[in-house]
């Protein structure tokens, strides 16, 4: 018997030959001869390798290198590179990637790997529109607790003990809000869910209602028996249509399902869902205003007290929370107050879901327990920011928040941290903003929503907030004076003091915050006439560094309106008087040689 | 009204047979493909994939292949998401989904159980 130096396995088994292993064997064989290794490399046809899957298999030995998914032209590379010049086929190998093992798990994502979902329990888990897949994973069983094994007193002080906290913004403690309204006389109480979520960026209310509507119908149904409520009603706007939708079909299947509607799980406790849309107006999510809209009438806030709880929808005592707020309580229930109030801070307890937005790399929905820091969030989870840019301020709360910066990145995130630098845990908007950002122009951004949401019913909000925003467009065109700092801050300190509801006491914050850790932004935009970001366009000229200009021509000729001129091969120049300040030559320059000064 | 739930035992009852229909697959199972059609998800283009999804299934005349929907799992940056859950196996996450990669999807792993490794995003288990 001669002696080969190597042999070529090729499977014939049923499997590989039904993918075409006697074309390769035939390949190989051709081509051993023309590189005449016929006599010193042994061809041999084998039975199956179990893996016919990845078929046709060679193995060449003595190496024993395992070629998946051979194909005739293949066999020239084989020979020629392995068996010729001793070099393996990389391409050809069998890689572990296919298999289940290899792939990272959610936790080892570092996007999942710092957050805690609670709120988000069953989101991008469940199928929203099947209340089976709910009670799989614990639906309603929280609700049957109460219903059969706790008093409503009982549910109060769990929901007391869980230290959660109102997640609208407001921060008020939940078990106190149930309290105070069981407590109040009346033959008939509701309970509200607020879901006018309206910040511009932010998501968190409306990916509950689409992904996992039942935990809010099952928290609002624990606190309808906790207060003595056989009423609810659910105020979503109309602009989330989806919600909507997911909301009503969950309400439906919870009432065919018996676990809404009359003599729930026969206990004899009753409980139905109204769904209210709302037209869109921000101040509807303020509870008073929403409580008038739901009655029909036009949404304004009026003075508290009396507080809901006392004096609520169509004057009887009224518990309302937010969303989030109520996916939280069926979780409460069942872990206990004890395991919710682990997590967290001293005075913030359990979770928040965010929005994350802006310039960060990883945009999305994020849980994390309470006393997270800033610098987790934006770098961990959120991946840094876009283009390795610097990070420079983040809104937190939306246009009643306030802008926190670089030096607040390691301040753990609770309801009194927040506060005390100036922004608010508002409902959970997150946007965060990089170097290329003007801040004195993000304030206007934000001041310019809540102006135009003002509902005007009371003076300091609807006459303040309109002074304020005529002084931050002064300033980015450049008419600016020195003066004007110390009147907005001095508007913006009575604006937040005298005015009527949550609308207008919040709504200076982005201004405020700015005007404290950015100040010298503003004093730029007054004294230099200058927009640091290069955002401000009153304040900017567009200019072409002669250095980097190839003389492509590309800018004068996208130039609409015909400011810049040059030589082809040599640096162009823009006409500062002519120019528009449209940006379009600094986006079609293949060099970057247009810039803002 | 025979899906009403009267009592404890119900809901019990219930429960037990939705996780045996959500978690303890038998072999014989279907294959589950899960699209992510939150409101981020459908404006990534999540409706176009779904629709490749169906397409390539009836293409193949795929029986065992049951297509759902979810809502946001909070990776926004990362929709469209499709999930693939094979008997037994845990969830794999797939991310920025066209329905380009619709039938490798469908070929490499829904049929043969190979993970396409192109556009894959992690496994929750």
């Amino acid at each position: 018997m001669p002696v080969y130096r190597s042999h070529v396995l090729v499977c014939g088994g049923t499997g590989c030959s039904s993918s075409g292993s006697s074309k390769v064997r035939e390949a190989l064989r051709e081509e051993l001869a023309r590189r005449g290794l016929d006599k010193e490399v042994a061809l041999v046809q084998t039975g199956c390798h179990g893996m016919c899957e990845s078929g046709p298999i060679v193995v060449v030995y003595p190496e024993g290198v395992f070629y998946v998914r051979v194909q005739p032209e293949d066999a020239r590379e084989i020979v020629e590179e392995h068996l010729y010049k001793g070099r393996i086929v990389q391409r050809l190998l069998y890689r572990e990637a296919g298999a289940v093992e290899a792939v990272r798990k959610y936790s080892e994502i570092p996007f999942y790997a710092k957050q805690v979902r609670i709120a988000l329990r069953n989101c991008g888990y469940i199928n929203p529109d099947n209340i089976e897949e709910y009670i799989a994973r614990d639906g309603y069983q929280a609700l049957a607790k109460v219903l059969t094994e706790m008093t409503p007193e009982e549910v109060i002080d769990e929901i007391k003990r869980s230290g959660l906290r109102g997640r609208g913004g407001g921060g008020f403690p939940t078990g106190m809000k149930w309290e105070f309204c069981r407590k109040a006389k009346g033959d008939k109480k509701y309970v509200i869910c607020n879901a006018d979520e309206g910040d511009p960026g932010a998501f968190m209310d409306r990916s509950i209602l689409e992904g996992d509507p039942h935990s809010v119908l099952e928290g609002m149904a624990i606190g309808a028996y906790a207060i003595g409520a056989d009423e609810g009603y659910i105020y979503c706007r109309a602009e989330y249509p989806l919600a909507v939708k997911r909301l009503k079909h969950a309400i439906a299947q919870a009432e065919e399902y018996g676990l809404l509607g009359d003599n729930i799980l026969g206990t004899g406790f009753s409980f139905r869902v109204h769904l209210r849309e709302g037209a869109g107006a921000f101040v509807c999510g303020e509870e008073t205003a929403l409580i008038a809209s739901i009655e029909g009438k036009r949404g304004m806030p009026r003075p508290r007290p009396p507080f809901p709880a006392n004096r609520g929808l169509w004057d009887k005592p009224t518990n309302i929370n937010n969303v989030e707020t109520w996916a939280n309580v069926p979780p409460i229930i069942l872990r206990g107050g004890d395991w919710f109030a682990s997590m967290g801070t001293e005075h913030s307890k359990g979770t928040k879901v965010f929005a994350l937005t802006g310039k960060v790399n990883n945009t999305g929905l994020i849980e994390v327990p309470m006393g997270t820091t800033i610098r987790e969030i934006v770098f961990d989870i959120g991946g840094g920011i876009i283009g390795g840019k610097k990070f420079k301020a983040v809104q937190i709360g939306g246009p009643s928040g306030g802008c926190l910066t670089e030096q607040h990145l390691d301040l753990p995130i609770s309801y009194e941290s927040l506060t005390g630098a100036g922004a608010i845990m508002g409902s959970g908007g997150l946007v965060v903003m990089d170097e290329d950002t003007c801040m004195v122009d993000v304030a206007k951004f934000f001041l310019e929503f809540t102006q135009a949401e003002s509902c005007g019913k009371c003076v300091p909000c609807r006459e303040g907030t309109k002074k304020m925003l005529d002084i931050l467009r002064k300033i980015t065109e450049g008419e600016g004076k020195e003066e004007d700092l110390d009147r907005l801050m001095r508007l913006g300190v009575w604006v937040k003091e005298a005015s009527l509801c949550g609308l207008g006491q919040t709504a200076p914050n982005p201004v405020l915050t700015t005007l404290r850790y950015f100040r010298d932004e503003y004093e730029c935009h007054i004294r230099d006439r200058k927009c640091p970001a290069g955002v401000c366009l009153a304040l900017i000229s567009f200019h072409i560094d002669p250095e980097k200009c190839i003389g492509c021509t590309k800018c004068a000729r996208t130039c609409p309106v015909g400011a810049i001129s040059g030589q082809v091969k040599k640096a162009h120049v823009i006409d500062t008087g002519k120019c528009i300040k449209c940006g379009a030559c600094a986006e079609v320059c293949p060099v970057g040689a247009v810039f803002r000064k | 009204m025979g899906k009403r739930i009267m009592s404890l035992e119900d809901l019990r009852r219930i429960k037990e047979g939705a996780q045996d229909q959500t978690s303890l697959r038998s072999p014989k199972d279907k294959v589950r493909v899960i699209i992510g059609l939150g409101t981020c998800g459908i404006a990534a283009g999540a409706r176009e994939v779904m629709r490749a999804v169906l397409e390539e299934i009836e293409k193949r005349g795929l029986k065992d292949v049951v297509v759902e929907s979810t809502g946001c799992i909070g990776m926004c940056q990362n929709e469209p998401l499709l999930d693939v859950i094979r008997p037994g196996e845990p969830r794999i996450t797939y991310g920025r989904v066209t329905p380009q990669d619709v039938p490798l999807i469908i070929s490499e792993h829904v049929v043969n159980g190979r993970i396409y490794a192109e556009k894959l995003v992690g496994r929750a288990d």
